[in-house]
């Protein structure tokens, strides 16, 4: 039996366009020292530090853990660095937590980052190798025709991703630190922003984020301490991997993130994952991915998800509210972004999540995804331990 | 790409070069040091203990708290540390003709700081030695507007005039060169190219065939060793529509790209489809590629000019959506 853990700190930076005003060090202590504030704790409680981001090639900065070692203070400490793409923010927190449930440290603080004005994502993932033309555009160019297929399978509404983005759009307008805020929105401000990849549009697509994230991941005896939160108790842990491409593989509905969800509710104990969560934050960087990550999490029948957001059982009041805090749609500092999910869901367990907190949500789930839709990671977490 | 058409088992290899400048913004604590530098000063910031760190850091490398927000003026002379000479400089490097690389303590510092000495020659430099900055002649906004050190017997430089705006972020040249090798799967479709010809590999456990091929089946890592010559033709299983800029692709906007599975193959690779209206493509619309004129073949998927529709009708959805 592991060793209970549960999340006693969470830190997340201002998230914007361009954070000129702080170097990647500020910006990643900015995450760190709010979490260690949350935690009421110093540099010298932490016993090991667990870092995520994405490419190297988005900073620029190759093996970046070498180099933050010691703004992290993980001198004589253990430290690793962690990377599976997109979800790497939601893998270092899974990390991170192992470390506390297999009994080796007692406070372990993690944080995951991206200064993405740095450099040009576009550019980083749509590098021309010899021999070959380079034909996918960016992330989104990948991901639309994989939209285009969810759409033909499930026949769902043409306007499903604009009911998403528009929900967590207003979402984002009750997040203080969350990036793209558009107080004046409405349904037809996204339905007329420009088509980027069809069926994308712009206002469908998530923005390009300067910002970070950090945890500090608690045994039983850090939890007891006295804070101004009560802990995120971790209840189940879960990753999932399978290859970008082979034959037959189904990229729209992946078996990785199938398995991975139903490991994770059965470690969690749960049997009836729409009925028994009370909330999700997950990785939905395109608007359609929400419908078709609720079917991915079991949380609707294959085919059926798009109905959960036409019926606004996802909007915040609704009876499993999604992306609370704004989501992906909102707040892309890749790497960083699989870890405010993770945390999203603890702060809503905490009853620390403000405007956008879910009333009496006690188990929620954190989930991120990353590359060609290959690599899962979720978390559930409750108010009381399990 | 040096290989001959007949050396058929080598895999093929080119150059691959990245480059890149990123804009990393410096935040108070840099800033105020590479501001520094173009008036000819060098600032270090003092930990919470009293030492001062040069360069300044917004942390204490020892124990991860926060400096104070006391920036101390330290040199400009300094004592080496320690040294290592540099007799064949690389076009990167801060001097062209044999310098040191050094770790400088300067007067007022508590910490050493890596910079070039130009002393000359190897016998020139020893640990101990004191030494006294040279500053670029123009500024360049970096380290470099530091220029180097020389011993302090060469006497003390004039400061330059005190800018009259921070420097509030630098630019970092990346520069990455590769060996790119496809690999022996990979060389055999780019061989086949070249003669205008697809051809795949079928998995030895389940016959699925890879196009391209990837000298192993994914799903069960199962050599793929039977090669499979696949037809031109193909069906689209799924599409997207561009109409947003990509700096390394060079095709106009608005474009469609689509998962193309060609007969024959298990997978689907991503095509460009054109000779047809952006209203008119869609998912089971049946497809073939358009060759570039022989003599311009190489071992490039480029052979390949785009994908066109082909007059047969669509394919039921039924039948492709397991490829999409």
């Amino acid at each position: 039996m592991a060793e209970h853990a549960a999340v006693i700190g969470i830190g997340q930076t201002n998230f914007d366009a361009k954070r000129v005003d702080v170097s990647q060090v500020g910006l990643i202590r900015e995450a760190a020292e709010r979490a260690l504030e949350d935690a009421q704790l110093s540099w010298s409680d932490i016993d090991a530090v667990v870092i995520g981001k994405a490419p190297d090639m988005f900073e620029g900065v190759m093996m970046p853990e070498l180099f933050l070692a010691e703004a992290l203070g993980c001198v004589g400490k253990p430290m690793l660095r962690v990377h599976t793409a997109g979800s790497v923010g939601g893998s270092t927190a899974i990390v991170a937590a192992s470390l506390v449930q297999s009994g080796v440290h007692k406070r372990v603080l993690t944080v995951a980052y991206e200064k993405q004005s740095e450099s040009n994502a576009m550019w980083a993932l749509s590098i021309k190798l010899p021999f070959s033309q380079t034909l996918v555009a960016g992330a989104g160019g990948f991901f639309a025709p994989l939209i285009r297929g969810y759409m033909t399978r499930s026949g769902a509404p043409e306007d499903t991703g604009i009911r998403v983005a528009l929900k967590d759009r207003l979402n984002a307008l009750k997040n203080p630190v969350a990036h793209l805020k558009l107080p004046d929105v409405d349904f037809d401000m996204i339905a007329n922003s420009p088509m980027l990849w069809d069926p994308i549009r712009y206002l469908e697509t998530c923005p390009s984020s300067d910002g970070a994230c950090a945890l500090v991941i608690g045994d039983k005896e850090a939890a007891a301490q006295e804070r101004s939160a009560p802990p995120a108790w971790i209840h189940a842990t879960q990753m999932k991997t399978e290859p970008t491409m082979f034959a037959k593989r189904d990229q729209v509905m992946p078996q990785a993130g199938l398995d991975c969800s139903a490991a994770l509710y059965k470690k969690a104990g749960i049997t009836d994952p729409r009925k028994e969560i009370d909330c999700a934050e997950i990785y939905v960087p395109f608007s359609w991915f929400e419908p078709m990550w609720m079917e991915n999490l079991h949380f609707a029948p294959i085919g059926e998800g798009w109905r959960m957001t036409y019926d606004g059982a996802t909007a915040l009041d609704g009876d499993l509210p999604v992306n609370m805090s704004g989501g992906v749609l909102s707040t892309n500092a890749i790497g960083a972004s699989g870890m405010v999910r993770f945390a999203e869901s603890a702060m809503q367990v905490r009853g620390q999540a403000g405007e956008h907190q879910v009333d009496g949500a006690r188990k929620a789930v954190g989930h991120a995804y990353g590359g060609g839709s290959q690599y899962f990671a979720m978390w559930v977490v409750g108010d009381q331990p399990l | 790409m040096s290989n001959s058409d007949t050396d058929i088992e080598v895999g093929l290899s080119a150059p691959h070069v990245l480059d890149y400048d990123y804009r990393r913004s410096l935040g108070p604590v840099l800033s105020r040091f590479f501001t520094g530098l173009r008036a000819g000063t060098i600032h270090g910031i003092k930990t919470r203990s009293g030492r001062v760190l040069v360069p300044p850091a917004e942390y204490d490398p020892e124990t991860g708290e926060a400096t104070t927000d006391e920036f101390v003026e330290v040199g400009p002379g300094g004592v080496v540390e320690t040294w290592a000479w540099v007799e064949t400089p690389r076009a990167s490097h801060p001097l062209s003709h044999p310098f040191a690389f050094a770790l400088i303590k300067l007067d007022g510092a508590d910490t050493a700081m890596l910079h070039a000495v130009d002393a000359g020659e190897a016998s020139a430099m020893k640990s101990g030695m004191r030494v006294t900055p040279r500053w670029a002649a123009e500024s360049q906004g970096s380290i470099k507007d530091l220029s180097h050190f020389v011993p302090e017997s060469e006497g003390s430089a004039a400061a330059p005039e005190a800018p009259a705006d921070p420097t509030t972020d630098i630019v970092t040249p990346v520069h990455v060169e590769y060996t790119y090798t496809p690999g022996k799967a990979a060389s055999r479709y780019l061989r086949g190219l070249k003669q205008g010809k697809i051809l795949g590999q079928a998995s030895d456990s389940s016959g699925l065939v890879y196009v391209p091929p990837r000298g192993a089946c994914p799903r069960d890592g199962v050599p793929t060793s039977r090669e499979v010559e696949v037809s031109s033709k193909g069906t689209v299983v799924a599409l997207t529509i561009v109409r947003v800029p990509s700096e390394n692709i060079k095709v106009d906007l608005p474009y469609c790209t689509a998962n193309i599975l060609l007969d024959g193959a298990d997978q689907s690779f991503t095509g460009l489809l054109q000779e047809c209206s952006l209203e008119d493509v869609r998912i089971g619309m049946r497809v073939e590629a358009v060759w570039r004129d022989a003599s311009e073949w190489d071992y490039s998927s480029e052979n390949i000019k785009h994908f066109r529709p082909i007059d047969e009708p669509d394919l039921p959805f039924e039948d492709i959506k397991e490829y999409c």
